[in-house]
């Protein structure tokens, strides 16, 4: 019996309790006692205890039939030889399982009368869509059809026991229903369950990412000094040198961290007033026919790729800033064709619409009351805005300000393709500098080995990144809690 | 009885004075319509507000007196959907002239909103809005002073004068209330236009606000929408009675809850209406 077989006959066992459950409720209702459930929710609970427990026994039965297959292949290999022409015996297991997979594709006639040796199954094999290693060994065919079978049976034996609980759970809940019998409640209560669950995910998720990037990283500090790598003002990674020992280069944080903040504060000098303008704009002038175009154009370019403003800087924004500052400077360009300004426009210009429209929703949230308050005392709307309505939104709209800037900050595309990689330290807004994120995706990206610091610092940089946007994100959702009621 | 015998003196000043050439008409509105889109919500108004008088603005709910008051100060302008027609004058001045400021009428016909609505700012802050956006306060000095007299003027100054740096916002809904009118006194205007200013307050809170009322009539014209017909003959000496965005009619607060002209006048005051 298949997966999925079993998973449909689960549903329609539940959808069949529903149907009598809500049936029975609604003949239970006599008019005499008030029912405390309406019919639908005994349906709803009949169908619950008919498929959780069922789909539950499924996912345990599944992954409890794998373990056993898994051993059962294992045990029947034959002992590892010295001439063994396959490496490992976990290799040798997983070889028999992608064959006993191909073979379910097989015709049955052909399944029936197998050749006893590979290169005539290979053919057959291929012939069907399936590839396979060269180095699978005759001895694995008689194992992989013995591992199918129990499979089968394995299966079989799952879906009924599946299908049985299903039904003892329909049974059950059916026998459950009563007049004055609870389902409604029973039902919320596990809703909220599977809202916690879904809530729980990503908050476990968050946990294992930074307990992952937390091992790796103490592993590098292992190998290079917490000191010299918070404090270090040189970025030296030596490729070359990884694995040779002595020299294993140097990993200063500092150059790396301060182009980041670099880059990220062009980025908001041109964001931040640009986007609080035109959700000013916005919120406060535009007619509602210019706001039906211009914001959902604006909200358009927030899902432009960062990619596509990274080809932009790169191949139009950033040689036009070099040659006008030739044509400036006569001859000589004293902007590079990668800097920090290309960098900090193009990232500014891709936040805009961030800034903008978190703003715009916070400023249209100052209720009406206040404006209308500024303009009968015979303030103009200028005085409304920049009085009123600006510091009454002023702590939603450092929030949004903060929460743009983690942004700017775990940007990398557009600083690759605008700033480059090279990890200077200059103050020059005209020349090259690189950011955490892309010195990350570059100690990544090379062939080394996963445990030379050079491939590790790129957890410590990760964490670094990670704990530099969470504060900045509490910071922002503290601010914005604690003025949040002000004009309520 | 004292009220009674307030009214009875109040009214007799008002028979006495109405017909006379001395009482000046503050704003007359001239056939006043009002549209909100296609939807016409105001017909034809014709309506006086007399200097130093409480004009009261009765009528069912959705009627369209609110609609008239905003009129008043182009409070409408605010609302894209709205067109206002006819004429409206103060001072024989058409405020819906193209040469007519806005922000400057404004000044002069100040407003108090239905629910309180303080800005988060300080106690201080509230009043002193407008007279630094009209910059009518050239020290730190005059302002306090300005803010001092709008606040005793709106009978809260003496509940508040420990704590004028704290938020405006952390008031009683009654004190919220007096807050605004004190922030509306405080641009000296000439016309206070008040659009339900009890309903959010208690019953002594709001007996405050009306005793208020009629000490502000001294200087200031006041017009006032609302739904207490106790409050309307407490604190007005005219009520404009109007039904379905018409004006049904209008005349001194005595008569007009005495012996009105019109059936339907009869029936709200009494409480027999739709
Ligand atoms: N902004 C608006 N847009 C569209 N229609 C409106 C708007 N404001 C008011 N109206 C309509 O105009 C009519 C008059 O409204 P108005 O607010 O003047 O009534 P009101 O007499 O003040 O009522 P209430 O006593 O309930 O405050 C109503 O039918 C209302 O639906
Ligand atoms: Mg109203």
């Amino acid at each position: 019996m298949s997966l999925m077989l079993v998973f449909a006959l689960v549903f329609v066992i539940g959808a069949v309790a529903f149907f009598i459950g809500r049936q029975r409720a609604a003949a239970h209702d006599n008019g005499k006692v008030k029912p405390h459930s309406r019919a639908h929710y005994h349906g709803w609970w009949a169908f619950l205890l008919a498929t959780l427990p069922a789909l539950l026994l499924l996912a345990i039965w599944s992954i409890g039939s794998s373990v056993y297959l898994n051993s059962h292949i294992n045990g029947q290999l034959p002992a590892q030889t010295a001439e063994s022409a396959i490496a490992s015996r976990t290799l040798a297991a997983s070889l028999t399982k992608s064959l006993a997979n191909g073979l379910r594709k097989l015709e049955p006639e052909a399944a029936n009368n197998l050749p006893a040796t590979f290169t005539e199954l290979q053919p057959m094999l291929a012939a069907r869509g399936v590839a396979l290693a060269p180095d699978t060994q005759d001895y694995m065919i008689p194992i992989a059809v013995d591992a199918n079978r129990t499979q089968d049976t394995m299966q079989l034996i799952g879906g009924v026991l599946v299908l049985a609980l299903a039904v003892a759970g329909a049974v059950f809940g059916l026998s459950k229903i009563k007049v004055r019998a609870r389902a409604r409640n029973n039902v919320e209560r596990l809703i909220l369950w599977g809202l916690l669950g879904a809530s729980t995910i990503a908050i476990l998720t968050t946990v294992g990412i930074v307990l992952s990037m937390l091992f790796q990283s103490i592993n590098f500090f292992e190998r290079v000094p917490f000191f010299s790598f918070f404090f270090g003002t040189v970025w030296d990674p030596r490729f070359a040198a990884a694995g040779a020992g002595e020299s294993a280069g140097q990993f200063g944080l500092i150059p790396l961290l301060a182009g980041t903040l670099y880059i990220a504060l062009v980025a908001m000098l041109v964001a931040v007033p640009v986007g609080l303008m035109s959700a000013v704009y916005m919120a406060e002038y535009a007619s509602p026919k210019v706001r039906a175009v211009v914001k959902p154009a604006l909200e358009l370019l927030a899902g432009i790729p960062t990619i596509v403003y990274g080809i932009f800087a790169l191949v139009t924004l950033g040689p036009f800033l070099r040659d006008l500052s030739a044509a400036l400077a006569g001859g000589t360009s004293f902007i590079q064709a990668q800097s920090i300004l290309t960098a900090g426009l193009v990232m500014g210009v891709m936040l805009i619409p961030v800034v903008s429209s978190l703003s715009d929703d916070i400023i249209t949230a100052v209720p009406r009351a206040m404006r209308d308050g500024s303009l009968g005392l015979g303030a103009t709307r200028s005085e409304t805005i920049r009085k009123v309505i600006l510091p009454a939104a002023l702590p939603g709209i450092v929030g949004a300000i903060l929460l743009t800037a983690s942004r700017a900050i775990g940007e990398t595309m557009i600083v690759v393709l605008a700033a480059g990689v090279a990890a200077n330290l200059t103050l020059n807004p005209f020349e090259a500098m690189t950011t955490i994120t892309v010195k990350i995706v570059n100690q990544l990206t090379g062939d080394l080995e996963f445990n030379s610091p050079q491939t590790l610092v790129a957890f410590a940089l990760g964490i670094t990144l990670f704990f530099l946007t969470l504060i900045m994100n509490i910071f922002a959702l503290y601010i914005v809690r604690k003025y949040r009621e002000q004009y309520e | 009885m004292n009220i009674m015998t307030e009214k009875a003196l109040e009214s007799a000043v008002s028979d006495k004075m109405s017909g006379t050439p001395n009482e000046i008409i503050k704003m007359r509105g001239n056939k006043v319509g009002v549209f909100y889109g296609e939807k016409q919500a105001l017909f034809d108004v014709d309506l006086d507000v007399r200097e130093n008088q409480v004009t009261a603005l009765i009528g069912p709910s959705g009627c369209g007196k609110s609609t008239f008051l905003r009129c008043l100060n182009r409070m409408n302008d605010t609302i894209d959907s709205a067109r206002v027609t006819g004429k409206i004058t103060l001072d024989n001045e058409d405020i819906y002239d193209k040469n007519i400021d806005v922000v400057e009428l404004r000044a002069r016909v100040g407003m108090v909103f239905q629910k309180p609505n303080p800005f988060p700012k300080s106690i201080y802050e509230n009043v002193a809005y407008g007279p630094r956006i009209h910059g009518l306060a050239k020290k730190k000095s005059d302002m306090d002073h300005v803010v001092e007299t709008s606040l005793k003027k709106a009978g809260l100054f003496n509940e508040v004068k420990d704590r004028l740096l704290e938020p405006g916002t952390g008031l009683s809904g009654g004190q919220q209330q007096r807050l605004c009118i004190a922030r509306a006194i405080a641009v000296s205007p000439e016309v206070i236009l008040m659009d339900e200013p009890c309903s959010a307050l208690d019953p002594i809170a709001t007996a405050r606000v009306e005793e208020l009322i009629d000490e502000l009539r001294q200087n200031y014209t006041i017009v006032i929408v609302t739904h207490s017909m106790q409050q309307a003959a407490r604190v007005s000496q005219r009520t404009a009675m109007f039904h379905l965005g018409y004006l049904v009619e209008e005349g001194a607060t005595d008569k007009m809850f005495t012996n009105p002209d019109d059936k339907r006048t009869q029936d709200y005051i009494t409480g027999r209406f739709g």
